[in-house]
């Protein structure tokens, strides 16, 4: 019978609460999508939270393909925000549906968004009909990365493979995609990130031909 | 001209040494370490010796054939510097290998911190960066 009393002041506290949450103002749900647009990041900031990130891994799991496999989670986790972010911002009327659409798309605004320059190059694998390679010359991610010998193999974009990932799977465009060094003569760190696609996209590419 | 480049960490030990010159002596490792953990004793002793209070070690060694300059950070680390004795200010040139070393070092999550360095990044971009200093 006690409880007929004290509910009632409950339930006037938890008002005060919600009224003062609104009357505080804009929240970060509230503010403008466009604000942020163009806004960039020191990248010694994101060096050193990247490194962390690194390390963070390395301490959980076993292994070259375990520790690609847990940096492009965490790329796919931020694609997939991404993705939603930059086609608002685009603004443009239709969907893309066909895979060069999608592939120029990450190669543009995808790489532009991020790094504020277009990837150095886009090409179609000669060898295999569902493989294409976006290159670029000076990752800054890893600028200051020196992998070593032990590790030779892993290339530490694989984030951005996973961002890439995401991007693909969020176009309904499920692919496989990998992170490669490829040196070149002038660009010792040169990164090819490497997209296989699924059969059944190839097959719905032949159809709308 | 620069002839070399040591640095020693928080302990005293040798984190990272480096010849530019084929004029200098071939040392053993062993030497290399001796040397360094010489100078950071040295250094601590001349920066409670000093008749002032609050003073910093020693920061520039002058002898017949060569210069050592000390730079030491906020952390506790040195960059020795050994150059030819005519050379005068090096400031600029600290900075820079201060720089290098934050940038290609302290940025690598493959490097623990006061552990020996290795680097190729760092290696690459200190040898561009003195291959410049000291000319063709």
């Amino acid at each position: 019978m006690s409880d007929s009393v004290n509910t009632p002041r409950l339930s006037t506290n938890s008002s005060i609460y919600t009224e003062q949450r609104v009357a505080r103002g804009k929240t970060i749900l509230d503010r403008n999508l466009n604000k942020t647009r163009g806004a960039e990041v020191s990248l010694s900031a994101q060096s050193f939270l990247f490194s962390e990130m690194l390390q963070y891994t390395q301490k959980r799991v076993n292994g070259i393909q375990d520790l690609e496999r847990k940096l492009n989670e965490f790329g796919y986790r931020v694609g997939t925000r991404m993705l939603e972010l930059l086609t608002w911002r685009e603004k443009v009327a239709k969907r893309e549906t066909r895979v060069l659409g999608v592939l120029y798309f990450i190669h543009n605004v995808v790489w532009r968004s991020l790094f504020g320059k277009q990837a150095d190059s886009l090409e179609k694998s000669t060898e295999n009909e569902d493989e294409y390679m976006i290159s670029d010359n000076d990752p800054i991610l890893t600028r200051y990365i020196s992998v070593p010998k032990e590790l030779s193999q892993l290339n530490c974009n694989a984030f951005v493979a996973g961002i890439v990932e995401a991007c693909l799977d969020g176009y309904q465009f499920p692919a496989r995609v990998t992170a490669h060094t490829v040196p070149i003569d002038g660009f010792p760190q040169r990164t090819t990130i490497l997209i296989k696609l699924d059969k059944e996209v190839l097959q719905r590419e032949e159809l709308l031909k | 001209m620069i002839y070399s480049l040591y640095i020693v960490n928080k302990a005293g030990g040798l984190v990272y040494q480096k010849d530019f010159s084929d004029n200098l002596a071939k040392l053993s490792s062993n030497e290399y370490l001796v040397l360094a953990g010489t100078f950071h004793g040295v250094h601590a002793i001349t920066s409670k010796i000093s008749p002032l209070y609050n003073s910093s070690g020693i920061e520039m060694i002058e002898a017949e054939k060569f210069k050592l300059y000390c730079f030491q950070t906020l952390t506790g680390s040195k960059f020795l510097l050994i150059t030819a004795p005519q050379q005068n200010n090096v400031d600029p040139y600290m900075k820079r290998i201060y720089d290098i070393y934050s940038d290609f070092v302290m940025k690598n999550p493959f490097h623990t911190p006061e552990m020996p360095i290795r680097s190729d990044q760092f290696d690459q971009s200190l040898l561009k960066l003195i291959k410049n200093i000291n000319g063709p």
